[in-house]
């Protein structure tokens, strides 16, 4: 049979073959596709990603269409994933941090800290840790969870086509990254949370400039709830959509805003309080709608009992050291800046080059080898923005992680979207995607 | 591994899981040694099986978990294989053909009700001849308010442990990952395929005898190796 003739042929009746009957469409056959059998729902597949822009990030979602409705949606993913817990096994402890700072991307801190109270409870430090480093530790964080959760709301309003939503939310979140910069040197990757302590200590005039910057993303805060709360348009988009109930969400293990939406006020940082929550005055915001509209009400209101924490951390800063007295483990010197950029201080370096032999070989074997880690194994989770960030860590009693695992909420989540998303419509589905607020980089890490 | 024999050990001590077998003092390997410390054998075991009474909750767990089982008719004493306190925190090793009965006991037993599972991690210790790979799985109590960690593990040429998604519906994708990167094969997995990795990719990279890789970077006239042939100091 020439091909000319299978084309004719199969336009005109469609052709079985072992794969089921296949049509080809030639056009000029309109007469024949209406008189197509009644009664068999059309049935289409949509592949959306992994570059689609209402995706959040390099998500896949294989989509089973009926006309408009959402029959099945499988999320795949992978396309981000670089390995990090492979290569955190040939790194030292402390170059570790470098590398999860990357893995969620927009809320770096959480992983930062995740993994240096994980190795210092290895080590037993835990409580060694200085007041003042904790105290920015639990200050960076929750500026941390403003800058995630504007993203959250900034692109969300974006994919639903609130474009001025995303302006907003951009506009505040950059003062907070200017907060990081100043603090870290950068607007994100910061690797600035060491184990032990920081990195290195404030700026002078951080404190000066947080302040300042609080009621500036404060009055930010109202531009957006006066935009979208209560906005019949918003509510239309986002009310009822994405629903998840708390069987759904414990059977999933879904945790952070998600989970709060159903009415459930679980928080690590009230139930299993770490870096000193305990002692922060603040609220866990719930709503008992389970609905993407309710998800976006809490992170509203987080953001500003963020806010007050970040008040609270500001009047407790008191001068003092920011890294663990222990000198086996503590980084020999603080960092400055210098005229070629941040590195060593000058005093540190003299003193290691000219006078003090023993410090400079302390200081070569602290940076080359690393500390040793006893062996044994640990669990440590934080109240990330986006929930539960366990981090399962194994030494093996060496200077570098034997093994590493970030439990990601993010990667947890994902896997409601089909629970949340089957029975609904497409444009539905981009919302409820929006609201579970998945970064890509710590899904596939 | 079970160390029962091992001469290096205190007669009478409890079986230590080893991690690594260390030579010399310096971790320097691959080159001549003239520290003299290189007959040095060092053996590495993590934490040992707690003595019974447990502290605090730690016993009320172990306690109802095993009545539990003992009125499955199962004998506790076979089914968990060790319990470790190590860092405040529960451990507790599990023969794995009993995971799925241990598991659904922790999550419906009023006094154990661990609702969530955080999920699965695998770890591969070459060391442990017959239990190289391990799957460990965190699991929170939110009526409680409690967390523990259960374990349990396969031998590398036997790679199968059975599935807990029916018992937890969130270990589908964590088990997947944990087959991508250890090979450790759920048996009940309703769809045990490649989660990360491309699906035609050969090997599991998160093994320790699966390299790294890399390539030597040219930086100022010197070369540095790729990050997994670099000289190791960790002893």
């Amino acid at each position: 049979m020439t091909t000319e003739n299978l084309i004719f042929e199969t336009a005109n009746e469609g052709q079985e073959t072992s794969s089921g009957r296949v049509y080809t469409l030639s056009g000029g056959d309109w007469d024949q596709v209406k008189a197509a059998p009644t009664g068999e729902a059309e049935r289409v597949v949509v592949n959306m990603g992994p570059q689609h822009p209402s995706t959040h990030g390099v998500l896949r979602l294989i989509v089973e269409l009926e006309g408009e409705t959402v029959t099945e949606v499988r999320p795949a993913i992978g396309y981000l994933h670089t390995g990090i817990e492979k290569n955190l096994e040939f790194r030292t402890w402390t170059q570790g941090v470098t590398f999860v700072t990357r893995m969620d991307y927009l809320s770096s801190f959480y992983s930062e800290t995740a993994y240096c109270l994980a190795v210092e409870k290895l080590l037993g430090i835990t409580d060694d840790i200085p007041n003042r480093a904790t105290v920015v530790r639990v200050m960076l964080m929750e500026l941390n969870r403003i800058s995630s959760h504007l993203v959250a709301l900034g692109t969300g309003g974006l994919e639903l086509g609130a474009l001025t939503a995303m302006f907003l939310a951009f506009r505040e979140r950059e003062i907070v990254l200017d907060l990081y910069e100043l603090i870290t040197g950068l607007r994100m990757n910061h690797a600035f949370i060491r184990p032990g302590g920081l990195a290195q200590d404030l700026p002078p005039d951080a404190i000066a400039k947080i302040r300042e910057a609080i009621p500036r993303i404060r009055t930010g805060f109202k531009d957006t709830e006066n935009l979208l709360v209560g906005n019949s348009v918003w509510m239309a988009r986002t009310k009822d959509v994405g629903v998840l109930n708390l069987d759904g969400c414990l059977a999933l293990g879904v945790t952070g805003p998600t989970l709060r939406s159903t009415g459930f006020a679980w928080d690590l940082r009230k139930t299993n309080p770490y870096c000193g929550y305990e002692t922060y005055d603040f609220e866990i915001p719930t709503v008992d709608t389970s609905d993407t509209y309710g998800r976006f009400l809490i992170r509203l209101a987080e953001m500003e009992q963020s806010l007050q924490i970040v008040e609270q951390c500001l009047n407790r800063l008191e001068p003092g050291p920011v890294m663990v007295g222990d000198k086996k483990i503590a980084w020999p010197a603080q960092l400055s800046i210098g005229g070629d950029g941040m590195g060593n201080s000058l005093e540190h370096i003299k003193q290691i080059m000219g006078t003090s032999m023993e410090s400079l070989i302390h200081h070569f074997k602290l940076v080359t080898e690393g500390f040793e880690v006893p062996a044994g194994q640990v669990y440590q989770a934080v109240e990330s923005p986006r929930g539960e960030l366990g981090v399962h860590m194994v030494s093996d009693g060496g200077t570098r992680p034997y093994r590493v695992h970030f439990r990601d909420p993010s990667f947890t989540n994902l896997q409601a979207v089909p629970a949340i998303c089957e029975g609904g419509q497409v444009a539905d589905l981009v919302a409820a995607i929006a609201s579970i607020d998945p970064v890509m980089g710590g899904v596939d890490r | 591994m079970t160390e029962s024999n091992n001469p290096l050990m205190p007669q009478g001590s409890r079986e230590l899981p080893l991690v690594d077998i260390r030579e010399g003092s310096f971790g320097v390997r691959g080159s001549g040694d003239t520290s003299g410390f290189g007959g040095l054998v060092r053996r590495i075991y993590l934490p040992p099986a707690a003595q019974r009474p447990l502290p605090g909750w730690f016993e009320d767990v172990v306690a109802a978990l095993e009545q539990s089982l003992a009125a499955r008719d199962k004998n506790p004493a076979e089914v968990l294989e060790r319990v470790v306190v190590d860092r405040n925190e529960l451990s507790i090793n599990v023969q794995r053909q009993h995971i799925k009965t241990v598991m659904q006991i922790l999550r419906d037993e009023p006094r154990l009700k661990f609702e969530m599972c955080m999920g699965v991690s695998g770890v591969h210790y070459p060391e442990q001849t017959d239990a190289e790979l391990h799957a460990v799985y965190h699991i929170r109590s939110m009526t409680h308010n409690r967390q523990i960690r259960v374990e349990t593990t396969a031998p590398d040429t036997d790679p199968h442990i059975p599935s807990t998604v029916d018992v937890y519906p969130t270990n589908n994708w964590h088990e997947r990952e944990t087959y991508d990167f250890f090979g450790i094969i759920f048996d009940g997995h309703p769809g045990l395929t490649r989660i990360e990795m491309p699906d035609d990719w050969v090997g599991h990279p998160q093994r320790k005898d699966y390299p790294l890789g890399g390539v030597p970077v040219e930086y100022k006239g010197a070369t540095i190796p790729a990050p997994d042939q670099r000289r190791m100091y960790s002893r």
